[in-house]
């Protein structure tokens, strides 16, 4: 008789506690206790082991010998011997850095590490990076460069429960992570749900105070909320003083910005505006939160910044009770962007370019620190220069589908077109698998043992509930052929995830994510642990900064940001704004969940939500297919029409593949710090879709 | 090549912007060499917010633009209290008061404006400057010597009934003092509102403690005493303030011999007519009359940096749209455009009332006695001119619609009163149509409750098994449960009835 197993959910960062109970064929998902979601689960959750017996899943490697011929099944050591070859040829001719690896934020840690070492070590390439790149990459930045430290939220999520106030900036919950709007409940019970966000969304609904603005004018919004705390008499000048460094360079920006001058930017009324900071200054407690819809801008670091001067001119951050915090997306989001697979990064959030973190990391891994390359290009960078000039000639990616999830879609479709090798490990037939020379089946959550760390920076050991199919093996095991077939001693590339997790906690000791003191053995015993648990008996760290922050000084930054506004404004050609976003049955590129049969038929389709003044002007009605046109390519959806939008801004879901991609027209202008792209702010037109060509 | 000598005259917030905008596109000084010369003996500041000191909101080091270091941290020679004298076109050299003179390649004047007395017997003194007992509010001094003088209980007049008027009035009666407002034209801020919005306006000033008289002018200050009106009537001061409105500082360049009309008169590159000196901010005419405000100084700032610096040579100004917005107390204003414009109802079979555009559409609201008023002039289902009083959200959407030139919604009262009015919830769930999403989390609409509740009964806990509803962010929980009550009666009655 099977059991049930105690599992967690495989999509968001909340990874919500549920439990398996295996079945002939699949598993059944059941619910459980679990701080996070208490027992509560989305119908992502509830659908999620359809998961484990998708009828496509990938059971044998998939192998063409040159491009236009069909994907063909081959052996494993067939697969591999080609990808090692390949990659060997490509290397002798053009460098370590032919070769480039891509990532994602739903890996394991300990595959996320060894992704690393195998790309520095086995490789030698700099060019690795990942999709966690278009997801935390700005919030991280802009809370590193504040707090000296970035954990999406440096206290247990429970925390909400107590608040007064909370404030979320472009994170529409409840269609994102519903199980997270029971923590909001007594915020928003109290009337003191303020929501930021362009758009009416079902979590806006819920707000006692909704600001909509313009899309991509976030920071002017900021920017005034925090002229009102000054000007309104609500600046913890005591808190500064003993805390913070910066207000004087931050104030003299924001002292520009009259709420009366960000209305007319951003289109918030300024007497909304001091109604929100009157809601915050006033709360016991309070908690400014941001998501993805205030991050994914080309000027993205700078507008956390933003509401982080916010956050700290009101005393929040770092004080029991209250705080800042970023939603973190992707299921190991977190873990993700902290050991090693981000292009300027080694493990336990080290920098590259830090000779102490080389040494020991080097140390580690048993090779000289001389011997680790140098910081590669962003995620974005990376696809851009696939197989031209100085690129990449071949990619490896794990655990993401970019053709989809990364903007300008189409031309990184033809960027992964032009290389001469593209190797893809995944579960299913991605959108992107489809294009590979090479697809590797892989193992997936239910089917073997790691850890993820969630939203809280709590580390969760994610067991093995059942067998894995036939014919898959586990992304380390792999990445442990490839190394061994490129020259690596098998010792130094091991396959057993606890192994693993026990050199990355080694690799990540003494640095700013210290996961040294974790073990699956604590884990596995029940233990709750948050890091940094640098040794074996610490507690971990639930709630970070009460005493200090984590810059030498103790103290944390105000940054001086100004308002820019988007890299692509609307115009007579292209009048519209775009913005792209989640909904409730889908999650990212939707390779996993458009498999899911409930989901698929909750939302089977992209579409172009719109305003009906702005559907009627361009030709359109509710139902109809429209074509909506940017600079960079064209989207085929259909007309939702929805009376609370603004007028000059339509929306779009991503998790579509084909003419139904959002991030065909989706704009790649990067963050000049974090390398986001702006994926929530560009410049389109709408026109039927039988109508005008593009 | 040696950097180009830019000296600025004047350390207001045009020339404050200007020297920030030339050194973020010459960080390191190499095209510009820069010199700031400002007759204020302190560091520039934030001029728009001496209305937050006024009203005890803010102190003078809240609303300063630079700090004492910002000018040598950014390669600036800045000369402070030094008063510009005379330009020398043919030298190319400015003289300062102090007898010191300035070579430069390229000159720009930011002088800014000077606060205007009206001809009011006694009002100046013999060298035009204020009598004793009358300040102006064009500097850091003059705010903080009125806060100073305008105590609780004094008796204070105001002269000049415009957007600075109105504000000056209500902050200083905000501090305690009883304030008079004066203004000689039949309503408030004329050049702004129509008259019914100037009514409104001057009861919510009455409300806050400000007496506005209108309609009549002041004609003799009494040092101390207070100010007579053109009717005789006497209204008691300790102080007087006047908000009569600015003039141009433009003599520097009418002794130089460059074009003054209501401004020195630049083109497109804020250019005078001698090639090497520009003109941006208040004491600049590009296109239109100066206006007081900050937005065409900063938007002059940006464009001349890019001139000045190479960054952008083809870099023109244009004049954008001006809104005008008085925020103070409870008072909330918005207005721009067309705002003299009459509802046209020949439509109607009714007499043609003035317009001056044919196919201008306009919507008023008008609600004296809570101090709301609205009223928007379309053209074309464009916005082309708005007053709003006391509806703060639509005057932002309306603003911006005015900024982009985007079409107007069809929902013209959603847009007069700046948000859709509230519909009606559905609270009971049989009043829900059966495609109605019931739990958003688990994509349960109410049919599939009620096609559950026939196989599994009306029992919550069976239903939410069987459907998931509830289970997500369990906020249709209420909801769920009166449909399962309902279900669960229905069931009831129906095997009653099969029953009979």
């Amino acid at each position: 008789m099977n059991t049930a197993v105690a599992a967690h959910c495989p999509y968001c960062a909340l990874q919500c506690g549920m439990t398996l109970t295996p079945r002939e064929p699949g598993a059944l998902v059941g619910p459980r206790d679990f701080p996070v979601n208490e027992g509560a689960l989305c119908q992502k959750g509830w659908t999620a082991a359809s998961l484990l017996d998708t009828p496509d899943r990938l059971r044998e490697p998939l192998v063409r010998r040159r491009r236009g011929e069909p994907l063909r099944p081959a052996g494993w050591d067939e697969a591999l011997d080609l990808v090692a070859g390949r990659i060997r040829e490509l290397q002798d001719r053009h460098g370590p850095d032919a070769v480039a690896v891509f990532g994602g934020g739903g890996l394991t840690n300990e595959k996320a590490y060894l992704l690393g070492k195998f790309a520095r070590v086995a490789l030698r390439t700099s060019q690795i990076d990942y999709n966690g790149r278009f997801c935390m990459s700005s919030a991280a930045a802009a809370g590193t460069r504040a707090f000296g430290l970035d954990r999406g939220l440096p206290f247990p999520v429970t925390d909400l429960r107590d608040a007064d106030v909370i404030m979320l900036v472009g994170a529409n919950v409840a269609e994102t992570m519903p199980p997270l709007v029971r923590h909001l409940r007594r915020a928003r019970d109290r009337g003191g749900l303020i929501v930021v966000d362009p758009r009416r969304t079902a979590t806006a609904e819920q707000a006692a105070l909704h600001l909509a603005p313009r899309p991509g004018t976030d920071l002017a919004l900021a920017l005034g909320m925090l002229h009102a705390v000054v000007a309104g008499g609500h600046l913890r000048r005591d808190y500064a003083d003993a805390r913070t460094t910066g207000l004087a360079q931050a104030w003299r920006i924001a002292a520009r910005w009259r709420p009366e001058e960000a209305e007319r930017v951003t289109g918030v009324a300024g007497a909304c505006l001091r109604d929100a900071v009157e809601l915050l200054a006033g709360a016991r407690n309070a908690y400014l939160l941001t998501g993805r819809g205030t991050e994914q801008h080309s000027s993205g670091v700078d507008t956390v910044s933003g509401w982080i001067n916010l956050a700290l001119a009101l005393g929040l951050p770092g004080r029991a009770g209250s705080g800042y915090g970023c939603l973190t997306g992707q299921g190991n989001g977190q873990g993700g962007r902290e050991h090693g697979q981000k292009a300027d990064q080694l493990p336990g959030y080290r920098r590259l370019d830090d000779e102490a973190a080389r040494r020991h990391v080097a140390a580690v891994w048993g090779v000289a620190p001389e011997e680790l390359p140098a910081a590669g290009r962003s995620a974005y960078e990376l696809l851009d220069a696939l197989g031209a000039g100085t690129g990449p000639r071949a990619l490896l990616v794990f655990g993401s589908n970019p053709v989809v999830s990364a903007p300008r879609a189409g031309h990184v479709a033809r960027r992964l077109a032009a290389l001469d090798l593209l190797v893809v490990a995944d579960t299913v037939p991605s959108e992107t698998a489809r294009l590979a020379d090479v697809v590797l089946p892989v193992t997936q959550w239910a089917e073997e043992d790691g850890t993820m760390t969630n939203l809280e920076g709590r580390v969760l050991l994610r067991r093995r509930a059942l067998s894995p199919p036939q014919g898959t093996r586990t992304d380390l095991t792999v990445l442990r052929e490839l190394a061994v077939r490129l020259g690596q001693p098998a010792s130094r590339f091991p396959d057993d995830p606890e192994e693993v997790f026990d050199e990355l906690g080694r690799a990540s000791a003494g640095g700013p994510a210290d996961y040294a003191g974790i073990s699956h053995r604590r884990l596995r015993a029940g233990e709750v642990l948050h890091w940094p648990c640098p040794d074996r008996r610490h507690p971990g760290t639930p709630r970070l900064f009460l005493d200090r922050f984590a810059h030498a000084d103790g103290r944390a930054r105000f940054v001086p940001v100004d308002h820019r506004g988007p890299a692509e404004r609307p115009d007579p050609d292209y009048p519209l704004i775009a913005t792209t976003g989640r909904i409730l049955a889908h999650y990212q590129s939707g390779a996993q969940t458009r498999r899911v049969a409930d989901l698929l038929r909750a939302a089977p389709a992209a579409y172009v939500e719109v305003h009906p003044d702005t559907a009627r002007r361009a030709g359109l009605a509710d139902g109809d297919r429209a074509r909506v046109v940017s600079r960079r390519g064209t989207v085929e959806v259909e007309v939702r029409c929805v009376p609370t939008i603004r007028l000059d801004t339509v929306f779009l879901p991503f998790h579509f593949p084909g003419d139904e991609r959002a991030n065909l027209i989706s704009n790649p202008a990067l963050d000049p710090t974090s390398g986001m792209p702006e994926f929530k702010a560009c410049a389109v037109r709408l026109a039927p879709a039988n109508g005008e060509r593009p | 090549m040696r950097p180009r000598r830019v000296v600025i005259v004047g350390y207001g917030m045009a020339g404050a912007r200007l020297a920030e905008q030339v050194r973020a596109r010459d960080p390191e000084g190499g095209r510009v060499a820069l010199t700031v010369v400002g007759a204020e003996p302190w560091p520039a500041y934030n001029r728009v917010l001496l209305s937050g000191v006024l009203a005890g909101t803010m102190t003078a080091a809240d609303i300063a633009l630079h700090d004492p270091a910002w000018a040598r941290g950014n390669r600036v020679r800045l000369r402070l209290g030094a008063r510009a004298v005379r330009l020398d076109r043919a030298a190319r050299t400015v003289r300062l008061a102090d007898g010191a003179s300035i070579g430069y390649d390229a000159l720009v004047l930011a002088t800014g404006s000077r606060p205007w007395l009206p001809p009011v017997e006694g009002l100046a003194d013999d060298r035009g400057e204020p009598a004793e007992g009358v300040a102006t509010l064009r500097d850091l001094d003059d705010c903080l010597r009125i806060v100073d003088q305008a105590r609780p209980g004094v008796p204070v007049a105001v002269l000049g009934g415009g957007v600075l008027g109105v504000e000056t009035a209500l902050g200083l009666a905000r501090r305690g003092a009883g304030v008079t407002l004066i203004h000689p034209a039949d309503h408030l801020m004329e050049r702004h509102l129509d008259r019914t919005a100037g009514m409104i306006l001057a009861a919510l000033c009455r409300a806050a403690g400000v007496r506005a008289v209108t309609g009549r002018a002041a004609v003799r200050y009494y040092p101390g005493e207070g100010v007579k009106l053109e009717d005789g009537a006497f209204v008691p001061a300790a102080v007087t303030v006047v908000t009569a409105g600015v003039r141009p500082e433009t003599g520097l360049a009418a002794d130089a011999g460059l074009a003054v009309d209501a401004g020195i008169v630049v083109d497109d590159r804020l250019r005078t007519a001698d090639p090497l000196i520009h003109a941006i901010g208040d004491c600049a005419r590009a296109g239109r009359a100066p206006q007081g405000l900050v937005q065409p100084a900063w938007e002059q700032a940006a464009v001349l940096a890019d001139l000045l610096t190479g960054a952008d040579g083809t870099a023109r100004y244009r004049a954008g749209p001006v809104v005008t917005r008085l925020r103070a107390g409870d008072v909330d204003l918005t207005a721009f455009g067309e705002t003299h414009l009459e509802a046209d109802l020949t439509a109607l079979g009714e007499t043609h009332l003035e317009s001056d555009s044919p196919r201008a559409e306009v919507l008023s609201y008008v609600d004296p006695a809570r101090g709301t008023y609205a009223k928007l002039a379309l053209a074309d289902d464009r916005v082309i001119g708005a007053i709003v009083l006391g509806l703060p959200d639509a005057a932002a959407t309306l603003t911006q619609l005015h900024d982009t030139g985007g079409p107007a919604p069809g929902d013209r009262p959603a847009l007069l009163f700046g948000r859709a009015l509230p519909q009606a919830v559905a609270d009971d769930p049989a009043r829900l149509p059966d495609s109605a999403t019931v739990c958003r989390c688990n994509s349960v609409t109410k049919a599939d409750l009620v096609r559950a509740a026939r196989s599994v009964g009306g029992d919550l806990g069976a239903l939410m098994g069987a459907t998931r509803a509830a289970t997500g962010c369990g906020d249709c929980l209420r909801t769920v449960r009166r449909l399962a009550e309902r279900l669960e009666d229905d069931s009831g009655n129906t095997t009653e009835g099969t029953g009979t």
